[in-house]
């Protein structure tokens, strides 16, 4: 016995004016309904910022970012060549030192980004899972750091990985997770953590997105994220 | 030359600041140094205002 099955036409699917009461069977369509639900594009991508975000201590967190995304490019450039190439070519050289510097800039965006959120209490209003995001992601860049270290094929890495693996060593783990294999550190710095920090901070930020940035503590109550107060005479009065 | 091969073989040896049995390295203490000004001069400075909205 065959089933009929009728096409769905384009109308019934693509309809722009499908309502929240629609039923979705698939997984894809749950998903999708789960996702516009949680991050809807205008929390996505928003065109305004409450208030209280213009202030420095509020930029640190994007100087991060910004300094990631430098590291990460001279860091594919420096990969592409192999790992002795800078120490031979005078461009090699500028890109291994504007990777060491981004490097640095991360860092420092990063911790001054931690004590803002820090002081700020910034756990606040269900924002739990994005400060353990933030966490997270500071401990794998640390071991990101550390594995670079490691890679700079001279007398430095040498020293630095025979220091530090009597430490892993002492954690039991050192015969698998062996600080003098430059091959191994090399697939953990260039592959593994690069992955799993860009990972967990697109995380970080969609969470960010998600329970919008956070008020100072002394913050007014009708000062929030601009999705809930919708109230125009609000805006006009922060705005003068 | 001396200095590409210096940073090659990694021979530069290191500045460090002590007083009394506390010790840190000179590139570790002027980086902390400036995010704690820059954590301070955030919090003091004022933002420059933004384009009015309509």
């Amino acid at each position: 016995m065959t089933h009929i099955v009728q096409q769905p036409t384009s109308e019934s699917t693509d309809s722009p004016d499908r309502g929240p009461d629609e039923e979705f069977y698939t997984w894809t369509g749950k998903a999708r309904r789960w996702m516009l639900k949680t991050l809807p594009p205008d929390k996505l991508l928003p065109e305004t910022q409450p208030s209280y975000v213009a202030s420095w201590i509020y930029v640190f967190g994007m100087g991060a970012i910004a300094s990631l995304v430098v590291l990460i490019v001279s860091g594919v450039v420096l990969g592409l060549n192999g790992p002795s190439w800078w120490h031979l070519s005078s461009f090699g050289h500028f890109i291994n030192s504007t990777h060491l510097w981004s490097a640095e800039f991360f860092f420092l965006f990063m911790v001054v980004h931690l004590w803002g959120k820090f002081w700020m209490a910034s756990w606040r209003g269900g924002r739990l899972l994005t400060w353990i995001t933030g966490v997270v992601a500071f401990a794998a860049s640390i071991g990101a750091a550390f594995t670079g270290y490691l890679v700079q094929t001279n007398f430095e890495s040498e020293w630095i990985s025979y220091q530090a693996k009597d430490v892993v060593n002492a954690t039991g783990i050192g015969a698998w997770f062996n600080l003098a294999n430059v091959g191994q550190m090399f697939m953990w710095h260039i592959v593994l953590l690069p992955l799993a920090v860009a990972a967990i901070v697109a995380l970080h930020v969609l969470l960010v997105r998600v329970h919008g940035v956070v008020a100072p503590i002394d913050a007014a109550d009708t000062d929030t994220q601009l999705r809930d107060a919708v109230i125009p005479e609000l805006h006009d009065k922060a705005d003068k | 030359m001396h200095a590409l091969l210096a940073t090659v073989m990694g021979d530069s040896s290191p500045t460090y600041l002590g007083w009394g049995v506390f010790t840190i390295q000179i590139g570790n203490f002027i980086i902390i140094s400036v995010m704690i000004v820059l954590f301070v001069l955030a919090l003091v400075l004022p933002f420059p205002a933004g384009r009015k909205r309509k």
